[in-house]
């Protein structure tokens, strides 16, 4: 019997964007993208992919959709997954819907998955690196009503169950949940893997299914944000560096330790 | 008049613990807040002595202990429902970040996480939180009640005011249904102090090369008394375990002197440590971000200045 597992993934602004490129534009509360920097399917969410995939190597039979929701989609990020080899690209692609609340996300997430599902797994990234909130997917575990697992670092199916590490500050938990469950990956999972040529090669030939906010039977009245943003806002910094130099680096280490004394910090 | 339900926590020896110590003050700080403190357990321990209104004790402990935070979950939401607050405040810990998000959307309340800052009255309550790893700061309005909150563990000094509130319990008469099962927990062994808990920090990142070079850290950490911490690209290649990686998705730390040794100084990892009182760096590349969160820095290979610092250090300290 095939296990379908639907991947969260979002398209967001390639977190490695060099500090001096990164700017807001403070009348609309938004980030400019940086040029020539393209964007990217947010890193955890590649996690929960390889997840995904480890499953399947590990000779279970899936069929892995990718989801998202969002406005300005860029193919050649999005279909990252699918060359990696997930096998189906769905987006609920509207206007405005890059710029929803978590609580929104959630709604038009759990619509999308009533209208694709049923899933045996809806796999999340652990947060996404824009908004850094950490609470979509576990917040559409709540809406959908099914088990959750955050943090997942290890993953292994055994019929309806599903076997897993959860870490926590200090070490994991070994953790059994039945599915259908909502995981959240973390990055201790391992990197995810390269796209090989072929892989590429079959995701280019591919097109995503795309839903409207009206194939969901919902509109943009029914996603009214519970947050208002009201300032987005690079913070000052006015940290000066006091620089150590000595004769040679050995000499800097040495009056380096001198002066923290110095300054009673050691 | 500010209604705030503070869902508190204790550490392994049953004392309050930090993030919630700071949550007090966070609470206090709103102005004319009345102030609930939650604690799961039969006993309220060392919360009976905060300075805040009210201690309601809810008897999840036993439960949450095999699932995943599933019976306080429950009771938090029966606890929500029926006193209507106006804030509900969580530490950003693995139990607030679980627990804050699925009680918001169980009760259909706003949620901000990892705030540093909350204001207002209630109605309606303004949070500023980092956004795009640390390299913004975004304000939100908060218009509906309850507003559930986390705080990044740090952002708040930890009230060391003393009262002695009236204790009740609460019993939500539900019980979850045990979803997730834990069957059993592996801690990474650790030696010396806590890295949270550490005056000193030592953390090193993909400049260092390999695995060996931390062992020079664990001396200098030794020798001061502290903890080794490491960058995410550290722990992702291997070279120390993931309980050390300290950042927004690691370990917040505020010691006195935090050491970075070739680290790039991502906001991602600034998350974790730009509360320390005096950050220094050691970074062959000197247009490193690192150098513009720094104190103190060396530019130059740590291979040749970490040695002679640790000798002085050795040598100051004898
Ligand atoms: C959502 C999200 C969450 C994240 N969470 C975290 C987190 O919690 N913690 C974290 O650390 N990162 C986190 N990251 C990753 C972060 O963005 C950076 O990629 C990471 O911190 C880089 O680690 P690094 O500084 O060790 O490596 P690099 O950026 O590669 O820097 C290595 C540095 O070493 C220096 N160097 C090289 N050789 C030497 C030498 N011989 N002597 C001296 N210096 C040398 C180089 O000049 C360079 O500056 C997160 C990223 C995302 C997107
Ligand atoms: N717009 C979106 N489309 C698809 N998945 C999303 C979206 N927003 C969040 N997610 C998923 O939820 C996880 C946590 O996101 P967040 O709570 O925003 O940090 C991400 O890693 C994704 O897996």
């Amino acid at each position: 019997m095939t296990v379908r597992i639907v991947v969260l993934a979002k398209q967001v602004p390639d977190p490695e964007t060099p500090p001096s490129q990164f700017k807001i534009d403070e009348v609309t509360n938004t980030v400019v993208p940086s040029n020539g920097v393209p964007p990217v399917v947010n890193g955890f969410d590649l996690n929960a992919v390889e997840a995904a995939l480890q499953l399947r190597d590990a000779g279970a039979d899936v069929e892995i959709t990718v989801l998202s929701v969002g406005s300005n989609f860029v193919m050649d990020a999005m279909k990252k997954p699918l060359a990696m080899g997930a096998d189906r690209l769905v987006l609920v692609d509207d206007e405005g819907l890059d710029q929803l609340d978590s609580a929104a996300t959630v709604k038009v997430l759990a619509a999308a998955i009533a209208k694709d599902g049923p899933f045996d797994l809806v796999l999340g990234g652990r947060q996404a690196s824009d908004w850094d909130q950490a609470h979509v997917t576990l917040g559409l575990a709540e809406v959908l009503g099914l088990p959750l697992v955050s943090l997942v670092q290890k993953l292994e199916l055994n019929g309806d169950l599903i076997a897993l590490q959860r870490v926590i500050p200090d070490g994991y938990q070994i953790v059994a949940a039945p599915v259908p469950a909502v995981l959240t990956i973390t990055n201790e999972l391992g990197e995810p893997r390269y796209p090989n040529l072929r892989g590429i090669m079959q995701a280019s030939r591919k097109r995503p299914e795309i839903f409207s906010l009206d194939d969901l039977g919902l509109s943009s009245g029914s996603i009214a944000p519970k947050l208002r943003l009201k300032r987005l806002f690079v913070p000052e910094s006015n940290q000066q560096v006091e620089l150590i130099e000595g004769e040679d680096e050995a000499d800097s280490g040495k009056k380096l330790a001198l002066r923290l004394r110095e300054e009673k910090l050691i | 008049m500010t209604s705030v339900l503070l869902i508190a926590e204790s550490d392994e020896h049953g004392q309050i613990n930090q993030a919630t110590l700071q949550a007090v003050t966070a609470a206090t700080d709103l102005g004319e807040a009345e102030i609930t403190v939650v604690i799961a357990g039969e006993a309220p321990g060392s919360a009976s002595s905060l300075a805040v209104e009210k201690v309601v004790t809810i008897s999840a402990i036993e439960s949450a202990d095999v699932g995943i935070y599933e019976q306080v979950t429950a009771d938090l939401a029966a606890l929500v429902s029926s006193t209507n607050p106006d804030v509900v405040i969580f530490g950003k810990t693995d139990f607030g970040s679980v627990v804050g998000a699925r009680l918001a959307f169980r009760v259909d309340a706003a949620f901000a996480s990892d705030c540093i800052d909350i204001s207002g009255t209630g109605k309606p309550v303004s949070v500023t939180r980092p956004v795009y790893g640390g390299s913004a700061l975004a304000e939100f309005e908060i218009a509906s009640s309850p507003a559930i909150v986390t705080l990044r563990v740090g952002a708040f000094e930890p009230s060391t005011v003393t009262g002695s509130p009236a204790v009740e319990s609460f019993s939500s008469g539900t019980t979850a249904e045990q979803c997730a099962s834990v069957s059993g927990t592996v801690v990474e062994a650790r030696e010396g102090v806590r890295l949270e808990d550490a005056d000193f920090v030592v953390s090193g990142g993909r400049g260092l090369g390999g695995p060996e070079p931390f062992s020079v850290l664990a001396d200098l950490a030794d020798v001061l008394g502290g903890a080794v911490g490491a960058s995410r690209a550290a722990c992702d290649a291997g070279w120390i375990d993931h309980s050390h990686q300290v950042g927004l998705t690691g370990k917040s730390v505020s010691p006195d002197v935090y050491i970075a040794v070739g680290i790039s100084g991502a906001s991602q990892h600034m998350a974790g440590c730009s509360s320390s009182r005096a950050i220094v760096a050691i970074n062959k590349d000197g247009d490193s971000n690192i150098f513009k969160e720094a104190r103190f820095g060396v530019v130059g290979d740590w291979e040749k200045i970490l040695p002679p610092f640790l000798a002085t250090v050795r040598e100051l300290k004898a």
